[in-house]
């Protein structure tokens, strides 16, 4: 459904962020990409969707070549393609609703978004999202009034209502704690299995990437180093991508809480 | 910085090194000498008599101005409501051109091409600083939007008000329209040039995920730029309206409306008790001016 090829970027300063990268993603496939700070990870998902223009290479998505759209183009192909990002990049000053509605900000006109007139059909989506994120009564709250757990949910919101066919997703846990960062993560997940999303998700947390995802593809000096499933993530591997540590502890199966979190959920549902 | 070493093999560690030191030293020795010999030419251009005799004359006219001449008021609701006037709708007219103008001028909103790496080395070297701004780690903007917005930004900040009054009187004509225009001119490169810097200092994740929806430059100005910086604009907005009422207050001196032509009229005539109640609006205004502003910005920080 995604397929890069050659993909590459250089910046002005000569630094190559992607050398040549090769990869594809099938329909409703759920991938991390991990990797070192400055391995390309982020320039990487930024290409797809051309907030970085790459140097060179193709970008597929379907039958469309994003690398060859003119700007006009582009806006309607980005509209496919829903981003999450790691400090969530809500628009703090407005409320949680118009943050959710301008997801669908490529498909409506300039004076109905100015004046906040969205289409009915817009708004029960929206309700139905928050709705199943757990935020329905914080709609009319302003984006700068929730915690960071709250703040991603409606970035995912607002990325799910533009109805994408994947997400591009930029280390989604890194300003999270712990158990924050593994309910998104779940939620992420859940939400690409529900609506057959196809997921790139950018993460740090290689254990909790491994609970999570289907394949992990990892990133070193802006080359593809490893792809494989999760099992396949030995201490060689880690050493390959990252340079070498002691990784045992990395890749020992983490007990699933997720009883506990369930149960931690319900409480806080009840609350 | 100065890290000594001591002759026992200790470090030490002092502020200046003995060679910044004794420039220190003679930078203030500089200081002091260029302070005495300016205060003796300035002593020997001033006529003492008259400093010496100073307070009485002060006295004397604080004496002839008490008390204010309160009768007098009903000359002066119009003139300064004319006053308030001018600064009111100078500032909304100023705003209304310092808004695009900031736009232009700040690099992360200035039209702009990226310019290819292949296009960037066609220009030569010594081009491209009058050709090229950079606008981000590889894109620039071309031609000369951004100067010029620049130079708006400094040609009107750098006239005073009461000087575009003295033109613009002898342009337009005199009268509250000219007073207006004035305020108006002033005021754009002030009000641009805070706003720009409040727009380059926006948190780019905003803009970049109002991009990634697919959103028109237009809507991604609007909702990743506009709610940004609507509190900086707001708060410039008050804090030049409340400049500008201080300003309109003179600029009857030169025939372009509002109070200062009751002021002037009243000095050449030496007229103390009417100057009195005339400052004595002018404090009111002013301290009103302020009360709302202040007010204005505490609701919306």
């Amino acid at each position: 459904m995604l397929r890069l090829e050659k993909l590459t970027k250089t910046y002005p300063t000569g630094d190559q962020a992607l050398k040549a990268v090769d990869l594809e993603v099938p329909a409703g496939q759920v991938l991390a990409l991990i990797g070192p700070s400055g391995a390309g990870k982020s320039t990487l998902i930024r290409c797809i969707n051309r907030l970085v223009e790459p140097t060179s290479g193709k970008v597929w998505l379907g039958d469309q070549e994003i690398t060859r759209l003119g700007s006009g183009a582009l806006r309607r192909a980005r509209r496919r393609m829903g981003m999450i990002f790691q400090e969530y990049a809500l628009v703090e000053r407005l409320t949680v609703m118009e943050n959710v509605l301008s997801g669908r900000l490529g498909y409506v006109g300039f004076w109905r978004s100015f004046l906040r007139k969205y289409p009915q059909a817009d708004i029960d989506e929206a309700f139905r999202l928050l709705d199943r994120v757990g935020l329905l009564e914080m709609a009319d709250k302003r984006a700068d009034e929730l915690s960071g757990g709250q703040r991603q949910r409606v970035g995912i919101c607002r990325a799910l209502i533009q109805d994408p066919a994947l997400l591009l997703v930029d280390e989604p846990t890194a300003s999270l704690d712990p158990k924050t960062s593994r309910q998104i993560m779940r939620l992420i997940c859940e939400l690409c299995a529900e609506r057959g999303l196809a997921a790139i998700i950018n993460i740090h947390d290689v254990a909790l990437a491994k609970l999570f995802v289907q394949r992990v593809v990892g990133l070193r000096f802006g080359a593809i180093e490893f792809d494989g499933p999760p099992e396949a993530l030995t201490p060689d591997v880690l050493t390959q991508i990252y340079g070498e540590e002691d990784w045992e502890q990395t890749i020992e199966d983490v007990p699933d809480e997720e009883d506990e979190e369930e149960e931690a959920e319900a409480e806080e549902a009840a609350r | 910085m100065a890290i000594i070493s001591l002759p026992d093999g200790r470090r030490t560690w002092r502020r200046f090194t003995p060679s910044q030191q004794v420039i220190r030293w003679f930078a203030y020795l500089i200081g002091i000498a260029a302070f005495v010999w300016c205060w003796n030419r300035i002593s020997e251009a001033t006529t003492w008599f008259f400093v010496w005799d100073a307070p009485r004359i002060a006295g004397d006219i604080l004496t002839r101005a008490m008390p204010p001449r309160w009768s007098y008021m009903e000359n002066l609701w119009v003139p300064i409501w004319d006053t308030i006037n001018i600064a009111t709708l100078g500032t909304i007219a100023a705003l209304m051109m310092a808004v695009p103008v900031a736009f232009m001028a700040a690099r992360n909103t200035t039209p702009q091409m990226n310019v290819s790496q292949k296009v960037f080395r066609l220009i030569p070297p010594f081009m491209r600083p009058w050709l090229l701004t950079s606008t981000g780690e590889d894109s620039y903007s071309i031609g000369l939007i951004r100067p010029l917005a620049l130079l708006v930004i400094v040609s009107t900040r750098s006239i005073n008000s009461l000087i575009w009054a003295l033109l613009l009187t002898a342009i337009i004509g005199p009268g509250v329209f000219a007073g207006i225009i004035a305020i108006a001119i002033r005021s754009i490169g002030f009000c641009a040039k805070l706003l720009y810097e409040a727009i380059e200092e926006i948190d780019h994740g905003q803009v970049e995920a109002i991009t990634a929806t697919g959103a028109s430059r237009w809507q991604v100005m609007a909702y990743g730029i506009v709610p940004q910086i609507m509190p900086a604009f707001a708060g410039i907005s008050v804090f030049r309206w409340d400049i500008n009422i201080r300003e309109s207050t003179v600029l009857g001196l030169v025939g372009a409306g509002g109070i200062g032509l009751q002021l002037s009229s009243s000095l050449n005539v030496l007229a103390w008790p009417q100057v009195a109640l005339i400052l004595l609006v002018i404090l009111a205004a002013v301290v009103i001016s302020e009360w709302v502003s202040a007010k204005v910005r505490g609701a919306i920080i």
